[in-house]
């Protein structure tokens, strides 16, 4: 049967196919979709953990434990998986294990930009590099049986491309895996230094195996064409057949660690001029390199972003198709926004109007707090990360005698990931950061995934709900405080106490991100949100623009320089309301409402 | 030959679902297809686009700066911040609407005007109240299959049965009001 899927479908696909019984992941652009597509798929037992470290944790186990595993995350979350990734490579698998790296090359929704095809090498495990969807599902499916026969860890490097670009798909039925009995094996799978010194030398046997294997993968083969080789690996692969078509002969690259010597000897002896082409580090390049082939790679294409046909055309000294040229001055920029009705926004509205505070920012929607009208937030460096890089912050400050104070700044699903042991630095070495977590009761930015405060499970069953409050007060947090943000004037008198204590605080700003999903009984107990809307009374309204600082999107001025608010938009949150210093915005009588 | 089909608005438009149905109505006409969008952060409010390529064989899914056949857009300004996209010979299609962007909201710039006129000058542009045809239909958020009705009929792709398409993928409520977008769609590029 034909489809047409996305490369996270086409994984998700592949890996119920080949028998594949427990899945766990961390959401993550551009790779949340494939754990969203397993959860379909009820033979699988899947689950959202709560960071990457402790999703590869749990799939390694289910793996010794000798069923076929999958996890899933965004490049930066293997950096937190990498620790039981690197150990895992020396014990090998029990059932098959994949792990599928999504990286992004032109940084469409990440902090950096880092090719984790270095990591195979690095923790000498095999990888897999699909270059569109059939690919996607033909691999995920094959990692596991080539994972058990050669004893090791899969990695799949897909790209922001690969996973979210729709092509057809050849589905077929899954084989169901025969689960491999358990059999205690400490000198496998217990790392003391006595096991794994002879871990270590079998690794090195089984890359050498692999090496024989990567020979005569069917993923890796020669498109033949004209005398000019192109040695390429993923979406680049589509990219440079745009734009060399059948003037050249392809060496396209699917098992690209161990990388194929002969085949790539072989293949320089065809054509009169290498070109590599590849996205972001010269991984292919480097190797071929090694091998005593000449080529071109970095020293012709970028070594950043896509490597889209008009990226190569250009590089190639093509110069690109022709384009039209027009009055581009009459295009006003569309950056993302808080949306209206987003409880982050009360928040952010008191927190940018202090003085002598630095933000230390985290991962989420709530990183819109940097940007105008709040300019809240100073630094963003990884997820979990903003209490830590705050109190490290205060340190200086207060060593150096800067009169500053340190607010740091994340959200609910960021606290369970890796956020909680940012505040146990805290809180263990006495600083006097303010940690404000933003709990808007669901993982917004991905696209609602559920999370160990949420209540929920990944399919949605009941699950126990870890209270933020508690968990902190556990910690030893002394002033802990919950608040409601559509409450400006709660939050301002929170953010104040905070400040004027002389020690940590923590504020946890409670309310439901407004596009989350929620049934009668959550719905009723926030009091019915988003279901009134405000109106602006022209005549009491002076046209200060107060509301306008909200940075609400509903809220533009008119033509007679009034404000007036898109009765569309508005959910009711209120902030405009409280803001108003005339009172001219007012609810809007409930059958107004329902004409709307 | 390929063909490219780019689709471009903000956040919230429905160009997520008018995609969808050409890419399986194309699919289903025996073409190879291949469609990219980007999701994540981008997505908040902010421009969107979702790239449509079409043919025996489709490479890229991507479509480069001068590569598509026809510019689709459900915002007036997003039509010119795609143009560049289009071929020297491409068509517009553009629905006559504005959406303010937030330095438009917080009144840092207004909206520029003459932006369809600016089109119009510049490729051959069919521009529609396609909003305001939606909510003559009912309404509003029909505006997308009446975008996707102009562009088979502007791509001349309206020997695929979109009315099966619509019905095999709309939930069984909507189907006649989308069947009816469609054919008005169609019906406002033909005039």
């Amino acid at each position: 049967m034909k489809q047409l899927m996305t490369g996270n479908e086409a994984i998700a696909r592949g890996a119920w196919e080949a028998g594949v019984a427990f899945a766990s992941a961390y959401p993550g652009t551009p790779s949340t979709e494939i754990l969203e597509n397993i959860i379909g798929y009820k033979e699988i037992q899947s689950e959202w953990a709560p960071n990457e470290k402790v999703a590869l944790e749990a799939v390694i186990g289910a793996s010794i434990a000798g069923v076929r595993t999958i996890s899933a995350m965004k490049h930066v979350g293997v950096n937190v998986a990498a620790d039981p990734l690197f150990t895992f490579a020396y014990t090998g698998v029990g059932g098959g294990m994949l792990l599928v790296t999504a990286d992004e090359p032109g940084q469409h929704s990440s902090q950096n930009e880092q090719d984790n095809r270095n990591y195979a090498p690095f923790a000498k495990v095999a990888l897999l590099e699909p270059s569109n969807s059939q690919e996607c599902k033909d691999m995920a499916k094959a990692a596991f049986a080539i994972s058990e026969q050669y004893d090791v860890p899969m990695l799949l490097r897909t790209t922001t491309r690969v996973c979210h670009s729709k092509s057809i798909v050849e589905c077929e039925e899954r084989e169901e895996f025969e689960p491999i009995a358990y059999q205690k094996n400490t000198q496998k799978n217990l790392t003391v230094p006595a096991h794994s010194r002879i871990l270590r030398a079998k690794v090195e046997e089984r890359m050498q195996a692999l090496k024989e294997y990567s020979e005569a993968c069917p993923f890796n083969y020669i498109v033949e064409g004209g005398k000019i080789g192109v040695v390429t690996s993923g979406m680049s692969y589509h990219y440079a057949r745009e734009v060399f078509g059948d003037k050249a002969t392809y060496l396209k690259l699917g098992f690209t660690n161990p990388l194929p010597d002969n085949l790539l000897k072989k293949f320089a002896q065809q054509v009169d001029v290498i070109y590599v082409i590849e996205e972001n580090d010269p991984y292919l390049e480097n190797w071929i390199k090694s091998l005593g082939i000449a080529c071109k790679g970095k020293d012709v294409f970028p070594a950043w972003g896509e490597m889209t046909p008009d990226v190569l055309r250009h590089a190639l000294g093509q110069g690109e198709l022709p384009v039209k040229e027009y009055d581009k001055d009459k295009i006003v920029a569309r950056p993302p926004t808080l949306c209206a009705g987003c409880p982050h926004r009360g928040f952010f509205y008191e927190l940018g109007k202090k003085k002598n505070v630095v933000v230390s920012g985290d991962i989420g929607c709530y990183t819109l707090g940097f940007a105008a009208p709040y300019n809240a937030m100073d630094t963003t460096i990884c997820m979990g990360g903003s209490f830590s890089v705050g109190h490290g912050m205060q340190k200086a400050f207060d060593l150096t005698e800067q009169d500053k104070r340190v607010v740091g700044v994340m959200g609910d699903s960021t606290f369970f990931h890796t956020g909680i042991n940012s505040l146990i630095e805290v809180l263990y070495n006495n600083s006097k950061t303010i940690c404000v977590i933003l709990d808007n009761r669901i993982t917004g930015m991905t696209g609602h995934q559920e999370n160990p405060g949420s209540g929920k499970l990944a399919g949605g069953e009941p699950a126990h709900e870890m209270d933020i409050a508690t968990v902190v007060k556990a910690l030893g947090a002394k002033n802990v405080v919950e608040v409601n943000p559509n409450d400006i004037k709660a939050m301002r008198k929170a953010l104040d106490d905070a400040l004027a204590l002389d020690e940590a605080s923590v504020i946890i700003t409670k309310w439901p991100c407004v596009l989350k999903k929620m049934d009668l009984a959550e719905r009723s107990a926030w009091g019915n949100p988003f279901t009134t809307k405000y109106v602006v009374n022209e005549d009491t309204c002076i046209g200060c623009k107060a509301c306008i600082r909200s940075g609400c999107p509903a809220i533009s001025m008119n033509e007679n320089k009034k404000s007036g608010i898109d009765a569309s938009q508005c959910v009711g949150c209120g902030i405009c309301a409280q803001i108003c210093p005339k009172k001219a915005i007012e609810q809007a009588p409930k059958k107004e409402v329902a004409k709307i | 030959m390929t063909k490219s089909i780019l689709l471009v608005g903000v956040g919230g438009q429905g160009t997520i679902l008018a995609s969808k149905l050409l890419t399986i109505g194309l699919m289903q006409s025996g073409y190879d297809v291949k469609m990219s969008e980007i999701h994540g952060m981008s997505q908040r409010g902010g421009s969107v686009s979702s790239q449509v390529r079409y043919g025996k064989q489709v490479e890229s899914p991507v479509i480069e700066k001068g590569g598509a056949d026809i510019l689709v857009a459900f915002e007036k300004m997003e039509a010119l911040r795609w143009l560049e996209y289009l071929r020297p010979d491409g068509k517009v299609v553009v629905n006559d609407y504005a959406i303010s962007p937030m330095p438009v909201v917080s009144g840092v710039t207004p909206y520029p005007d003459g932006i369809v006129e600016e089109l119009k000058a510049r490729a051959h542009t069919i521009s529609m109240d396609a909003f305001g045809e939606a909510i003559k239909l009912g309404n509003a958020k029909v505006l997308n299959i009446l975008l996707l009705g102009a562009t088979v009929a502007k791509m001349g792709l309206t020997d695929i049965d979109w009315n099966k398409i619509i019905a095999d993928n709309v939930k069984p409520a909507f189907v006649e009001l989308n069947q009816k977008a469609l054919a008005t769609g169609m019906q406002l590029v033909q005039g």
